[in-house]
């Protein structure tokens, strides 16, 4: 285990060399942020100055030399529009986001583990059909337009829900269904399938013949090995909730890190979005390596080499 | 329905099909299975809508009617059938820009995956053949992508270059090319070891002609249907990016553009926003359909 470890958190760091340098060049093609930063009416001088004392005048490799170098003593650079550090305004904004992505996991899972299970253990019954048609239903409607939709009918119509904003249980109501389902879609897809696949098992089929009722084969038998790939699969849908977490973000107005990032990319607040970037992608690698390390430790026949 | 199941399903003729892949042929197999069929429909539908937008739209999509703003679709109190689906806050016929707007989603949707579809056959090609430290790097780059949402690095690309219909299918094939890169770079790797192919080597026949005759049949069914599924996400990622304003640009028309003009209205003309997420819902769903129809046929040994 520690050797396979070991070696995937070795594959970490090239990874994150590479995401940083594909994001430093392309803020580097973005163009010069003085101009940004300095008011309208400043000199040619002042101008030389800023550039000088940011580094901005050195050779393309130099300055990439020290963005890396900053980066690992946690400098991710000053936001312009904010006058903080760019991984403080994006670490305060966080939590939003983190609340948004576990609420919209407790509705996936909400809706994924019943509907799977009754579709795989009652094939093409109308449980079945609802669960699937609905699962490439999620699958074909555009996310944003969902939220668009629920605000539609459950705040302006209904008026049960706020528009927009965090604060309260029911802010966070319609956020996260509107990320949920995208993510319900997949699972429910994978839970079934998994299931119809242990129910095929000869133990399970023993546990039948057994005269066991049905209701715990398929819980205690069947549903617990399925479950397996499950876990991981959760773990490695968080690049999907993380890009669906930037529109719903916009749609409801939830002050995370998506609606950060995109407000960042408008006033062209570059060290905002390198930072965010950045720490969207530790995030998912992390999680990848939670997924890689769970599947090993839920599952003894998989071998760590 | 899972791969498996379906493969149940069909009839011993169904496997005599790759025999013989007459129009006649397909289109059998195409009748005997009703998602298939329905996904078939839509595709050709919104296909020749966008071919011949301007002799189906009723009106200029770009026509301002400053007399009938904010009106209601034709069955609502105030509605017309003059404009069918209503009209936004400045006269726009709905209907009018929903049939244009299918235009820039199919074009963009199609093009970026065929850009797609070259980078990541080139690297996956590459990454295969090549292997040892060449194959390292590039597969350090397909993790790195894999590692940051795709509409993430859209977005960053879009901000820095500025958005226009030739970034946006720029930016989503850039984005989109991995899976094609695994796919193919898988192929490479367990055809290279086959002893036909180490024979046709040793006999002397070129790395280029060996490619062609060996690789491409063995990938392009995956290569067709992961193309078509990609179609499908890739109009629903240039709808969101048209949404976030870092997409198509007005007075290009987008179903994203169309669809984000209408939330800033929400509260008084709900159409606005309804009709162009139908119009993507409806289409996507015909791809996802004939795509699951074509991995079907195709090849019964791909899953999901």
């Amino acid at each position: 285990m520690a050797s396979f470890l070991g070696r995937r958190i070795l594959q970490i760091i090239p990874v994150l060399l590479i995401i940083s340098f594909i994001v430093f060049v392309l803020v580097f093609v973005a163009g010069d942020p003085v101009v940004l930063m300095l008011p309208e009416d400043a000199s040619q001088e002042e101008v030389e100055l800023l550039r000088e004392s940011l580094g901005l005048d050195r050779p393309f490799l130099v300055q990439y030399g020290n963005y890396v170098w900053n980066l690992l003593q946690g400098d991710f650079g000053t936001s312009f529009r904010y006058d903080e550090p760019a991984l403080q305004v994006v670490l305060e904004r966080f939590p939003a986001t983190l609340e948004l992505a576990l609420a919209a996991i407790v509705v996936a899972i909400a809706i994924a583990i019943p509907f799977g299970i009754w579709s795989a253990t009652k094939r093409n019954s109308p449980i079945d059909l609802v669960a699937t048609g609905g699962a490439v239903l999620g699958k074909a409607m555009p996310n944003f337009w969902l939220g668009i939709m629920l605000i539609l009918i459950f705040s302006v119509t209904l008026g049960i829900f706020p528009v927009s904003g965090r604060g309260t249980f029911m802010h966070v109501v319609l956020p996260a269904i509107t990320l949920g389902t995208g993510i319900a879609a997949e699972m429910t897809r994978l839970i079934r399938s998994n299931m119809i696949e242990v129910l095929g098992q000869d133990y399970v089929r023993t546990a039948k013949s057994k005269g066991l009722r049905t209701v715990n084969v398929v819980y205690k038998h069947a549903f617990r090995n399925s479950l397996i790939p499950v876990i991981t699969i959760i773990a490695l849908q968080t690049s999907t909730l993380i890009g669906g977490t930037l529109i719903t973000e916009t749609v409801f107005a939830w002050p995370g890190i998506g609606q950060l990032l995109i407000q960042a990319v408008h006033t062209r607040d570059m060290s905002i979005v390198q930072a965010s970037v950045m720490m969207i992608a530790i995030i998912v690698i992390l999680m990848n390596l939670l997924a890689d390390v769970l599947y090993r430790l839920l599952d003894p026949r998989i071998r760590y080499d | 329905m899972e791969a498996e199941e379906r493969v149940k399903e069909l009839e011993p003729s169904d496997f005599s099909m790759p025999k013989r892949r007459t129009i006649r042929n397909w289109f059998r197999l195409l009748w005997r299975s009703k998602t298939g069929l329905v996904g078939f429909v839509i595709v050709s539908l919104v296909t020749l809508i966008a071919i011949f937008a301007p002799f189906l739209a009723p009106h200029d999509p770009l026509e301002i009617d400053a007399m009938n703003v904010h009106q209601p679709p034709f069955w609502l109190e105030g509605g017309s059938m003059t404009h069918a689906l209503g009209t936004d806050h400045v006269g726009h016929d709905i209907l009018s820009r929903i049939i244009y707007g299918a235009r820039v989603s199919l074009i963009v949707g199609v093009f970026s995956v065929v850009l797609a579809g070259i980078i990541g056959v080139v690297v996956g090609l590459i990454s295969g053949f090549y292997g040892g430290w060449v194959d390292s790097v590039l597969m350090r780059l397909v993790d790195s992508f894999l590692a940051v949402p795709n509409i993430l690095f859209a977005l960053v690309i879009l901000g820095v270059f500025g958005p226009s219909v030739m970034t946006l299918i720029f930016v989503l094939g850039v984005t989109n090319w991995v899976q094609y890169a695994r796919l193919v770079r898988g192929e490479v790797l367990s055809i290279k070891e086959q002893d036909y192919v180490r024979a046709a080597r040793s006999i002397g026949v070129k790395n280029n002609k060996l490619m062609i005759q060996h690789l491409l049949p063995n990938v392009i069914s995956s290569f067709i249907v992961i193309s078509t599924l990609s179609v499908a996400t890739t109009i629903i990622l240039e709808a969101s990016l048209s949404f976030l304003g870092l997409g198509i640009q007005p007075p290009t028309i987008s179903w994203g553009t169309i669809l984000s003009d209408g939330r800033d209205y929400i509260a008084t003309s709900w159409w606005l926003a309804t009709f162009p997420g139908i119009a993507i819902t409806i289409t996507v769903l015909g791809i996802i359909f004939l795509g699951d129809w074509l991995r079907d046929v195709l090849d019964p040994r791909i899953k999901q």
